[in-house]
């Protein structure tokens, strides 16, 4: 017989876990009441959110967004929320925003003389900031995906002279002469190290642009536009501010300081006794000072080392100063990335037969580079937010602009609305190369 | 396959200084040594030309001329009459004075906020989070000028607590006074017979110090554990009271008083450097706390493990194993973080605080035009503070580095 009173033949469905083990009260017990210190920490958290909400909520939300000065703003929030209501003034943001995105740039170049009236037939306003930013963005694009197509890089390498020109405006030839000095040294490389020498290629290489550059770039760009006159309305750079400026300071000290960072690591790791001393003084007097003296130098006393008379713009200056700043930090940061690499890498890379160069491009700095990316993005975020430092020397960049804007009779004594807008924008940017830097690392996550 | 070639037997050629890689890096340095000489030459006959055709040489004479300007904000003698010298000076201690300010306040906001960062409570680890994200993602300076504007803008002005509606009143029993001036908080006053509470005070913690040092040997002796830090709150607290009311209560508090147009009395702390300190330290805070976490983080997970199977309590387990362990990681780059906060002190010319940047490289360079001197004097303060900053570093990675024998 195989009669088992007591065998269940057939399984019983799952059940819900019990009510207090699963579901947000069992969350909740084990998240925020767990113990009683944690209960009481989870209260107090609570009521500090309640306050500070209970404080921000309505001065947000009770607001005015259309008025001309900040006593019109508080009469109109009075008007409609009651004689006792105050809240944020955000018309000041609306009036403002186009100067504290720009500074003072001519809105309408090619109209009148100034460029800040629009005529008929002219352009979008501001359309050649615009533009540089949408170019910058797809010039940068190929460099952080690697899925898009590889010839798009050709458009970023072209993207810094064609940046220049649209934002300085001028005669198109400058930049594209010093464009064909880059080309020249291709050139003069392909024929002499076929017919000389390698080594006669790459000296070639170095001191024909700069011949070029030095000599002959000026005078033949001065031809070539008397026999061809394109151009744009020139715009001086103290005409440059806001958002913008911040972006032209941040994006070339980024782009400029990796490679130059990357330089002073390899120096500064090499066994050349006096490289390795130049480096290292380098690395440490720029890391030892504070980036404003660093700009005072830029704007008081680079001019002393120049020959006399000679006098270059100060947006360039700061650009120079800020890109050797960040590039000491960036060489400490690709300095670390290089010694925690094991030994064997390197000893691997040296039996393989590989000399320096080949050793360092394809073996050990890929590697360095990927170890030290959070680094790398914290100093590029560091290097953003020090662009806010030109205010001090006088550039108009927001922080410049918040005092032109407060010192204006009509909004006198706003504070938070302004300063909230900056920090919120500066915010946006650094939180997504912050995150950016998150994306990368997984991706190129090689361990299990 | 090739052949094993013997070395090159033939003598030394002009040619071997580029191709041979013995000798190659030698020529390079030469070189690299030949081209930073002549730059190096170049910057620096330029800028004596320019120099010179300015009327202006080289020369530091300049510090001992009177200055002429007023500093409020001093940790030493100094009025308008005394030397351009003497108010770098004055700036430099206001420099290090915020600097240590900033650093005390951030090493407790940010170790506080990475341990609660790392709490199992929810609500209190997203709010340190946001804590952390908020500031670190907007420019220091930003805080800075923000911070000063609050205070002009939101604090009352001395004016409205005068009269019988008042319109702003004191805190802590009329002793504190926040104002669009400054804070004006107490001053301690020092009457006969204080000198013996200090030395009490003092002497009572070098008893803490030889009671520790005791009573570590007597549980190593004995096993026995005592309750020490009940006794050495005790020992902290109890003499000095004693010995305050046998004397005659001889320490009193100087209180911040409404005469005239302002407070008088008490200790006055201007508004820019309480929004300098109060920035510097909310912002480099927030990346003390992420070292912390990091350095708790990178303890292994079988310390915590093991020291609960030895049977210690949790507060235990953090003070005797975590701790140690997780310190050796969190030092060095906290205080490199103390560093950062000393150089974005330099950011006090933004508020008017006059640190060295503020004399020395604001006002002392404007009044003489001694653009070189200055900048070079500037940076030398700079250096020699980051460079000690570094040095105490290195001091501390050597004694706490893992002694492998």
């Amino acid at each position: 017989m195989s009669f088992q009173p007591y065998v269940r033949t057939d399984i019983l469905p799952e059940q819900a876990p019990p009510s207090t083990a699963s579901g947000p009260i069992a969350w909740m017990r084990e998240n925020l009441f767990a113990t009683i210190p944690n209960a009481i920490l989870t209260i107090v958290a609570v009521y500090f959110i309640f306050s500070i909400l209970h404080e921000v909520l309505p001065w947000v939300i009770k607001s005015s967004w259309a008025a001309g000065s900040l006593s019109e703003c508080r009469d109109v929030i009075r008007e409609t929320y009651g004689p006792d209501s105050t809240g944020a003034c955000w018309a000041v943001i609306r009036e403002r925003y186009l100067q504290l995105l720009f500074g003072f740039y001519p809105p309408f170049p090619g109209g009148e003389a100034n460029g800040s009236v629009a005529v008929e037939g002219s352009m979008m306003a501001y359309f050649r900031v615009n533009l540089t930013f949408v170019f910058m963005l797809v010039a940068i694009a190929p460099l952080l995906f690697n899925s898009l197509p590889r010839k798009m890089i050709w458009f970023s390498a072209l993207f810094p002279f064609l940046a220049f020109w649209l934002l300085w405006g001028g005669s198109i030839w400058p930049p594209l002469m010093v464009l064909a000095g880059i080309a020249l040294g291709g050139v003069a490389y392909g024929v002499l190290s076929k017919a000389v020498s390698p080594l006669a290629g790459v000296i070639a290489a170095l001191v024909t642009p700069v011949i070029w550059w030095l000599l002959l770039a000026g005078p033949v760009a001065g031809v070539l536009h008397g026999i061809a006159p394109i151009g744009i309305l020139d715009v001086a750079t103290d005409r440059f501010g806001g958002f913008m400026l911040s972006v032209i300071i941040g994006v070339t000290g980024i782009a400029l300081s990796l490679p130059l960072g990357i330089l002073l690591a390899l120096g500064r790791q090499s066994d050349m006794m006096f490289i390795k001393a130049m480096c290292v003084g380098f690395i440490e007097f720029i890391r030892g000072v504070p980036l404003i003296t660093l700009l005072f130098v830029a704007s008081v006393l680079l001019n002393y080392f120049l020959p006399t008379g000679t006098t270059f713009d100060l947006v360039l200056r700061v650009v120079i100063m800020v890109t050797l700043f960040a590039s000491a930090y960036m060489a400490e940061v690709v300095r670390g990335g290089l010694a925690a690499l094991p030994t064997g890498q390197y000893e691997a890379a040296d039996s393989l037969g590989l000399d320096y160069w080949k050793a360092t491009r394809l073996i050990t700095l890929p590697q360095a580079l990927k170890i030290s990316i959070p680094g790398i993005v914290s100093t590029f975020i560091g290097l953003f937010k020090d662009t806010t430092l030109v205010s001090i020397i006088g550039l108009m960049d927001p922080i410049g602009l918040t005092n032109v804007i407060r010192a204006d009779t009509n909004w006198n004594g706003i504070v938070w609305e302004l300063y909230g807008f900056i920090a919120l924008v500066f915010f946006l940017f650094c939180f997504s190369m912050s995150r950016y830097s998150m994306y990368l690392e997984r991706k190129l996550k090689t361990g299990h | 396959m090739s052949a094993i070639t013997d070395p090159p037997k033939d003598g030394f050629r002009p040619s071997m200084l580029i191709y041979d890689s013995r000798y190659r890096s030698m020529t390079i340095q030469v070189v690299a040594l030949m081209l930073f000489m002549l730059g190096v030459g170049w910057l620096v006959s330029n800028a004596a030309a320019n120099l010179a055709a300015l009327g202006k040489p080289l020369g530091f004479s300049f510090l001992s001329d009177p200055a002429g300007y007023d500093i409020n904000q001093r940790l030493i003698e100094y009025n308008s009459q005394m030397s351009h010298g003497r108010a770098a000076i004055v700036g430099l201690l206001n420099t290090l004075l915020v600097a240590v300010m900033g650093c005390a306040l951030a090493t407790v906001l940010g170790v506080t906020i990475g341990i609660l960062r790392l709490s199992h409570n929810w609500l209190v680890a997203r709010l340190m989070t946001l804590y952390i994200e908020t500031l670190r993602n907007v420019p220091v300076l930003l805080w800075i000028v923000l911070m000063m504007a609050v205070f002009i803008e939101s604090f009352p002005r001395p004016n409205d607590f005068r009269g019988d509606n008042a319109t702003a009143s004191m805190y802590l029993n009329d002793s504190v006074a926040l104002t669009n001036r400054g804070f004006y908080i107490p001053k301690p006053e020092f009457f006969d017979g204080s000198l013996i509470v200090v030395l009490t005070f003092l002497l009572s913690i070098v008893a803490i110090y030889v009671f520790g040092k005791w009573s570590k040997a007597r549980q190593a002796a004995t096993g026995q554990i005592l309750p020490n830090g009940w006794i050495k709150l005790a020992i902290f607290f109890v003499p000095s009271i004693i010995i305050y009311f046998i004397m005659g209560s001889p320490i009193g508090l100087e209180l911040p008083v409404l005469k005239g147009f302002n407070f008088k009395g008490g200790f006055h702390m201007r508004n820019s450097l309480i929004a300098l300190w109060l920035a510097l330290s909310f912002y480099t805070a927030a990346f003390i706390a992420e070292n912390v976490r990091a350095g708790i983080q990178a303890v292994d997970k079988g310390q915590s493990e093991a020291a609960a199977a030895l049977g210690l309590r949790p507060n235990r387990t953090m003070k005797l194993v975590i701790l140690p362990q997780a310190l050796r990681v969190i030092i060095p780059p906290l205080i490199s973080q103390y560093l950062n906060l000393t150089k974005n002190s330099s950011l006090a010319i933004a508020v008017g605080y006059m640190d060295v940047t503020g004399t020395l490289g604001g006002i002392t360079l404007n009044q003489t035009g001694r653009e070189m001197e200055c900048l070079l004097l500037l940076m030398l303060c700079y250096l020699i503070i980051s460079l000690s900053i570094s040095g105490v570093m290195n001091w501390y990675n050597e004694s706490v580095k893992l002694k492998e024998r």
